[in-house]
């Protein structure tokens, strides 16, 4: 850790000593104020080191600080602000009792103190442009997109309440409070009007997405609470931007050109941007969610989309004088669902991080400088009177708004919110840094206390996110809030979930009440109806069920575990293995179930609900991409030849580089001849099984899961002695660690499992050379036609499949006789086994 | 009955009075207030055509209810007996204003007045109104065969949705209820089904309690349409 703290450090210091080098030149200066204002560096100033002096000769290397000092300085305060995220989220103990934002904004005193020690000035500032422009937008459209939009939008009435009346409420006493409080001469002779009271309240009542997010993500409350203060918060920051402008107007207007008719255009006008903007992000929302609809084939770029045009609508909104922060708001929350839908898997994962890298990254970033700001002799002014009046009275007013409004929402609501969660959420008016950026924005011209505003702004703000950032969590704790439950999502709480849903829909047909539920019924009717069509591309329709959705979702779970379970135990190749098998499966999943009915009749106790089950379930879309491979078996045996000798090696993502394609082991031909391979080792494996090559062996596997499986028969041994004949090839470590005794004799195999069967199947080989006579040609194993592929192999096929593993990819195995089909389908093999089926036809060249 | 409800918007019609006494007596019983249970009767005079009774068939017709997934499960809890409180068993083939009363009232909304105890015991009539709809045959499990036919009909109206695929999410989400309840399970037990206990377990995350409401208006539905949806 000292190490981390050394290097931030250092890179402090490095900063500074950009700095301090040239401090004595005008010129520097002037870049690093356009830096701090974010405007093009102007090429008159570029008159440093190298152009001053006269070329004589050819200069090897140069030192070149001016051209690139301002992209240089901002990715190095990017970088400093993120190591100090990085160092203090090194210490949990310390994040787990002060906010991380507070800390954030400490470190950022620190460096404000270095570099104000290097400089005698603040050179580095938040300032409203920066602030305004790139690192705003990236944090509320990441807030929008994944917004839980169905709690939003069922919680919208108190959410709106909240925004619009609350922070109304909040500007109006405060501002009127501090100017009774002026006239009553509590706080000596300010120069301040009635209305610059009022803009200035109009500033600090909103409370901050960043701040509250940043302290109630390491809350947990319960989620309407969540949502409540969250929602306000995000859509409070779009109306207080609003009523800061329509009052910034009336104070360029001044005192006296002020009559009704100014007022109501400035009620109307609030209305109208916060609803305009809130209409340009649902444009642009809808936008992004049809151009996605259309997007397949740019798979690379596809995910920029959303952030391109989320950046459009906060433009294109502020471009129009409405709402930007609203109108990104409602793009992110209405492209979300039909975003998730279209897109690739991929594509939709990568959104989600970049998201959350250029959301969090840019909250850091705002949190270190809001400390770095302080620390600037030059903006502060004190005024004891006025910064304690305003934070008593933020406070007071902020509890004193909330209670009102939610008595009167109370009336209305079905579960009226609590006393504690009012407490709670009136405590969770943290200020932060729209507060900041907009106070930075007053006109000092008109504006003669701008210096004293700004000061009790950052203080007010230090306030409430460092002071009741830290005394939430205990003060949760203490009064018991209802905190979220922490569940895992379980399929059946969703069909439940589903079940219960309708059936309040249906009551209220049936009562004849028009409530919430009936609203969002039919607006879900709508939805399918109209939106779906118009912005889901018709795959995406199909798997829009929400439940089936979890089911996919969980299913994917489920294989990432089996990989994962298989990478634990050092055998990597099964899983290769599988994604062959898996597909070959889906092919012949329904002959399949006919030729074997006696392995599916005893598989199960319930005749009934077992038979085709295992097959349809996993045949669930998993994996049809990489099912082309397997089609192509019958005409290619140069190829294969070719192939086998060729095989590249052991890596199993392929890349090729390519700017358009990022291709993950898509080669056909690669899966086919791990298919092959893997089953020429089964036979050969079989062949020395049955010459007496190998002992016999017991293998006892203990895994998380308590469900034994009893084979008959067993596979390890396939590779036990494939790996006997091969020398040099590597144990994998799941064989070698799986205590696996000799028990003498040849047959029968007993095998003792635990949960682990299909592991230990190291089916897929590196290079290898052909060997000897008990080689198998990769092709003869399975060139057969479709049609007359033999029940052992087509048994095989289904090798992967263990309902221990897989719990829910193989539903239903809820009876633990032994159906593991490869041992079964092994078993006829050996001559010493009752036979239920024909044995495989012999392999050739024996 | 509700405290917090503002009351009295819409005064009782003279040509209610002969009313009121059997409204009283059903207030008690179901926990309405007057009022709702005003406007519930004429809901129900509605949909009855006027009748003492309603049968299957008039609720089957509600046009709203045509593209609900479970209706059959919904209607059918109406007329099942379990539902009414009185240790029968069995379905009726017509319900009368009561029967129909005391189905609704699994929905009432609990009020910021209601104790911890009557919110136990709410929450244990809500869930066991829900596992009756799963539980047909009233053995106290929720077999398999019963549970897939629930979720097949849940996913029948989105269409798309293979019948096969329906069955295997019932089936994997029983596994699911099996491995989460019964964790040992030795290798020959046959895990029956959801009895009422783990159908509670299974539900508490979901807060069934504090969701399964819907808003019963004290005053005229039509005259408030609009209004009340939004607040």
């Amino acid at each position: 850790m000292a190490a981390t703290w050394q290097f931030a450090l250092f890179i402090c210091m490095l900063l500074t000593e950009s700095r301090g080098q040239s401090l004595g030149s005008d010129v520097t200066t002037k870049i690093i104020t356009n830096f701090s204002t974010r405007t093009e560096v102007s090429p008159d100033s570029e008159t440093g080191h190298n152009s001053s002096s006269e070329v004589t000769t050819l200069a090897i290397v140069s030192w070149r600080w001016e051209h690139v000092s301002t992209p240089y300085l901002v990715a190095l305060w990017v970088l400093v602000s993120w190591l100090c995220k990085f160092v203090i989220e090194s210490f949990p103990s310390v994040t787990n009792v002060i906010p991380e934002s507070a800390l954030l904004i400490c470190f950022g005193w620190i460096l404000g103190g270095i570099v104000w020690a290097a400089d005698l000035q603040q050179t580095f500032s938040l300032t409203p442009t920066v602030f305004f422009y790139f690192l705003l937008p990236q944090i509320i459209l990441d807030a929008g997109y994944s917004m839980p939009n169905k709690l939003f939008f069922t919680n919208l009435g108190g959410i709106l309440l909240y925004a619009i009346l609350g922070t109304v409420w909040c500007a109006a006493t405060l501002g009127l409070s501090l100017w009774g409080c002026q006239e009553g001469g509590a706080m000596g002779d300010l120069n301040i009007g009635l209305l610059q009271y009022l803009l200035f309240g109009s500033l600090i009542a909103a409370v901050d997405p960043v701040a509250v997010l940043a302290v109630f993500e390491q809350v947990h409350v319960n989620e309407v609470l969540f949502i409540m203060v969250f929602g306000e918060s995000l859509l409070n920051d779009g109306v207080t931007v609003v009523l800061f402008n329509v009052f910034d107007a009336f104070v360029k207007l001044g005192g006296p050109a002020i009559n009704a008719v100014e007022i109501i255009k400035g009620i109307i006008s609030f209305f109208v941007v916060a609803f305009g903007g809130s209409l340009v992000g649902l444009a642009f929302g809808l936008l992004v969610s049809l151009l996605s609809k259309y997007t397949k084939n740019i798979q690379i770029i596809e995910p920029g989309f959303v952030f391109v045009l989320g950046y459009l609508s906060y433009l294109t909104a502020d471009m129009l004088s409405l709402s930007a922060i609203l109108s990104v708001t409602f793009c992110g929350v209405c492209c979300q669902k039909y975003l998730n839908s279209n897109m690739a898997e991929s594509s939709v994962n990568t959104v989600r991080y970049v998201m959350k890298v250029f959301a969090n990254g840019s909250e850091t970033i705002i949190f270190v400088f809001l400390g770095i700001s302080a620390i600037d002799k030059t903006i502060w002014v004190w005024n004891t009177g006025f910064v304690l009046l305003t934070l008593f009275f933020t406070l007071v007013y902020r509890f004193i708004g909330t209670f009102i409004q939610t008595w009167w929402l109370n009336q209305y609501r079905l579960v009226p919110i609590a006393f504690i969660d009012q407490l709670i959420m009136s405590y969770g008016g943290l200020r932060g840094a729209v507060a900041y950026g907009l106070a930075a924005m007053l006109d000092d011209k008109r504006i003669k206390e701008k210096k004293l505003m700004l000061g009790t702004t950052l203080i007010v703000v230090y306030f409430t996110v460092i002071l009741q950032g830290i005394t939430m969590k205990p003060f949760v704790t203490w009064l018991k809030v209802k905190r979220a439950a922490v569940a895992e999502v379980t399929l059946v709480e969703k069909v439940q979930n589903k079940v219960f849903e309708h059936s309040l829909v249906a009551i209220e047909d049936i009562s004849g009440q028009i409530g919430d539920n009936y609203l969002r019924g039919k607006w879900k009717i709508f939805e399918e109806k109209w939106m779906s069509r118009f912005l889901l591309t018709s795959e995406a329709r199909k798997k829009q069920d929400y439940i089936f959705n979890v089911f996919h979702q969980l299913n994917l779970k489920d294989a990432v575990g089996y990989v994962d379970e298989g990478e634990r135990r050092g055998s990597l190749e099964f899983i290769r293995n599988e994604s062959a098998f898996i597909d070959f499966k889906k092919k012949f999943g329904d002959e399949f179930s006919e030729v074997l009915p006696d392995i599916m009749a005893a598989a199960s106790d319930d005749p009934d609900s077992m038979r085709k089950d295992p097959v349809s379930s996993v045949s669930l879309q998993m994996h049809e991409k990489a099912m082309q491979g397997t089609r192509e078996t019958e005409d290619i045996d140069a190829h294969h030849l070719l192939q086998q000798h060729l095989y590249k090696g052991r890596k199993q993502h392929l890349h090729r580089y390519s700017r358009n394609h990022f291709d993950i082991n898509t080669d056909d031909n690669e899966v086919q001849e791990i298919f092959q391979r893997t089953m020429r080792n089964r036979l050969e494996s079989f062949k020395s099984a049955k010459m007496g090559l190998a002992p016999a062996k017991t293998i006892t596997k203990h895994t998380k899961k308590d469900q034994q499986q009893q084979m008959p028969n067993g596979k390890s041994m396939d590779s036990k002695n494939y790996y006997a004949n091969d020398e040099g090839f590597e144990f994998s470590e799941g064989d070698s660690a799986s205590g696996s005794k000799a028990s003498g004799g040849s047959f029968p195999f007993k095998f003792n499992y635990k949960a682990g069967a299909g592991i230990e199947n190291p089916s897929f080989m590196p290079d290898q050379d052909p060997m000897g006579p008990m080689q198998i040609p990769p092709w003869q194993a399975q060139d057969e036609p479709d049609g007359t592929v033999s029940p052992s192999q087509r048994a095989q096929v289904r090798l992967p499949w263990t309902p221990t593993n897989l719990r829910r990819l193989a539903p239903l195995r809820i009876s633990n006789q032994s159906n593991d089909s490869f041992a079964q389908a092994d078993t006829p093999a050996s001559p010493e086994k009752d036979q239920k089926r024909p044995p495989p036809p012999p392999p050739p060249h024996l | 009955m509700r405290p917090d409800a503002p009351r009295g918007t819409a005064a009782m019609g003279a040509s209610q009075t002969r009313n009121e006494h059997k409204y009283h007596d059903l207030a008690d019983k179901s926990g309405f207030s007057l009022e709702q249970i005003e406007n519930l009767y004429k809901r129900f005079q509605q949909l009855s055509d006027n009748e003492e009774t309603i049968s299957r068939e008039q609720l089957d017709s509600i046009p709203s209810l045509a593209n609900n997934p479970i209706k059959k499960q919904i209607v059918e809890a109406f007329f099942d007996k379990r539902n009414q409180h009185h240790n029968e068993v069995g379905s009726c083939g017509e319900i009368g204003f009561e029967q129909f009363l005391m189905v609704m009232s699994h929905f009432r909304p609990p009020s910021l007045k209601t104790t911890e105890e009557e919110k136990e015991t709410m929450r244990k009539v809500k869930l066991r109104f829900l596992f009756n709809m799963h539980d047909t045959d009233n053995d106290g499990i929720i077999t398999l065969v019963e549970y897939r036919k629930v979720v097949e009909e849940l996913l029948s109206k989105s269409g798309n949705i293979e019948q096969e695929a329906a069955k295997a999410i019932a089936d994997a989400a029983m596994l699911e209820v099996a491995s989460t309840n019964v964790p040992h399970m030795a290798p020959d037990d046959f895990y029956e089904g959801i009895t009422f206990e783990h159908f509670e377990q299974i539900l508490k995350g979901l807060e069934m309690e504090s969701r399964m409401h819907i808003r019963f208006l004290d005053v005229d539905t039509p005259t408030l349409r609009c209004g009340k949806s939004t607040s």
